[in-house]
């Protein structure tokens, strides 16, 4: 597993706010770059994975519980 | 108020109420005792079993009343396992049945069966492949599968998922909910739920019918003394809607057209969910990025339109609904539309023209606009 670019802690905060700081964040990261982010919201789970689908980013899956690795694509 | 929340409960239909109205003065006796009201009270409830059952396909004797679609939901679970305990104690069921079926099955969970969830696929639609394997399972008690999703819309392939569960010997569970009313139910369940509310009868009667040669054990799912108004007005409801359910679904299809097209040219970063084609004619069901479910619905509710949400922040339990995780679509900033009757081409109009402006200005609020 790739060690991240970054890692954004978004633990506390309720959905959309983890996704919100992935969006605002990742495009900052260069291409190839892995961004973690920490979310304990549950619905993060889903809702990270489907924003990669949605914004044509990889999901590079879920390294520990409550962390969520995105490799900036585009 | 533009009421867009039928998967819930839908307005009472004119039909209902008048057959309340009737029975309130005409079936309060109770239909057990050997009398004249009581006697007139039979009868309401006999002619009120007959004509659901000729809606559903079903014989009159192998329907009962319950107390509303959960309470009938639950009798069917614990009847259908119980009925085949020595088979076994799996339950299969979609991972998309309403929570009514999925606490059923984390009941007979506790109390040391098996239920195995068969997941789906990005529109909703259960694996047929994996469900076929996992009723041919040995050990399988009752398999469920909801006739159609209640909050994205998705038909089930209910007569393919029958076959193979008749091939198994496995009786099926269909909990046709959203479905009764709306749009014809695919032959081959052994056991078939619904809930009067979802097609314009009163809240607080359920259906379930058990087919003959049905294993089935388990105390009467029917009271002694039902609501008996209650169940006339349900009846009467029922067979109003399906006498007009073929136009009605053409002319809700249609308005369902309109808004997944809608939706998607005028609100930038939205998400359509569930099959675009195979679905219920009445619901529809989109995501907004970045906006929070909670505020979408009460900001629509301040101009005027009540509509549902599966976002967590909508929830008493504060997670996502399990449809929206189990088809792995954006489950925040999420909204189910769902229409009835009573729904007119202007409601949806009105509702479309508003829907764009609501999204941004939230997504102003939040400093999200561009992201």
């Amino acid at each position: 597993m790739a060690e991240p670019a970054e890692v954004l802690d978004c633990r506390g905060q309720r959905c959309p706010l983890p996704v919100i700081a992935l969006a605002r964040r990742l495009p900052e990261l260069a291409v190839g770059a892995v961004l973690r982010v920490l979310a304990d919201d549950p619905a993060a789970a889903n809702d990270i994975p489907a924003w990669c689908r949605l914004r044509g980013q990889e999901y590079d899956g879920s390294p520990a519980p409550d962390a969520y690795d995105v490799r900036r694509t585009a | 108020m533009v009421y867009l929340d039928a998967a819930t409960a839908t307005p009472l239909h004119p039909a209902a109420r008048q057959a309340l109205g009737a029975a309130l003065d005409d079936g309060w006796a109770d239909p057990g005792k050997l009398y004249g009201p009581a006697r007139r009270a039979r009868q309401l409830l006999d002619a009120a079993r007959g004509a659901t059952a000729e809606v559903l396909g079903c014989r009159p004797d192998e329907l009962s009343f319950t107390p509303g679609g959960t309470a009938a939901v639950r009798a069917a679970v614990a009847g259908g396992l119980a009925g085949r305990n020595r088979v076994g104690r799996v339950f299969v069921h979609s991972a998309v049945e309403h929570s009514a079926v999925l606490d059923a099955a984390q009941a007979h969970a506790s109390a040391g069966g098996e239920p195995v969830s068969v997941p789906v696929d990005r529109l909703g639609r259960v694996a047929l492949d994996e469900w076929a394997s996992a009723v041919a399972t040995p050990g399988v008690a009752l398999a469920a599968l909801i006739s159609a999703s209640h909050e994205v819309g998705t038909t089930q392939p209910v007569a393919a998922a029958a076959e193979h569960c008749a091939g198994a010997g496995v009786p099926l569970l269909v909990d046709a909910a959203q479905s009764v009313g709306h749009a014809a139910v695919p032959d081959g369940w052994s056991l078939l739920t619904a809930s009067a509310r979802k097609w314009g009868g009163p809240p607080g009667v359920g259906l379930l019918a058990v087919r003959k040669g049905t294993r089935f054990e388990g105390p009467a799912a029917e009271p002694d003394a039902p609501d008996l108004p209650a169940v006339v007005a349900a009846a009467a409801a029922l067979r109003a809607v399906a006498t007009t359910a073929r136009a009605e679904a053409v002319r809700l299809a249609a308005l369902v057209d309109r808004i997944r097209a809608t939706v998607v040219a005028t609100v930038p970063d939205v998400e359509v969910v569930g099959d675009p084609v195979d679905r219920l004619p009445h619901i529809v069901t989109f995501s907004c990025l970045y906006v929070d479910g909670e505020a979408l619905l009460h900001a629509l509710d301040r101009r005027g339109f009540a509509v549902s949400s599966g976002s967590s922040c909508t929830s008493s339990t504060l997670r996502p609904s399990h449809v929206l995780e189990a088809m792995g679509v954006l489950s925040h900033g999420n909204v189910r539309v769902s229409l009835h009757g009573g729904t007119t081409e202007a409601d949806v109009d009105r509702f479309l023209a508003e829907l764009p402006d609501v999204v941004a200005d939230l997504r102003a609020e939040a400093g999200v606009l561009g992201i």
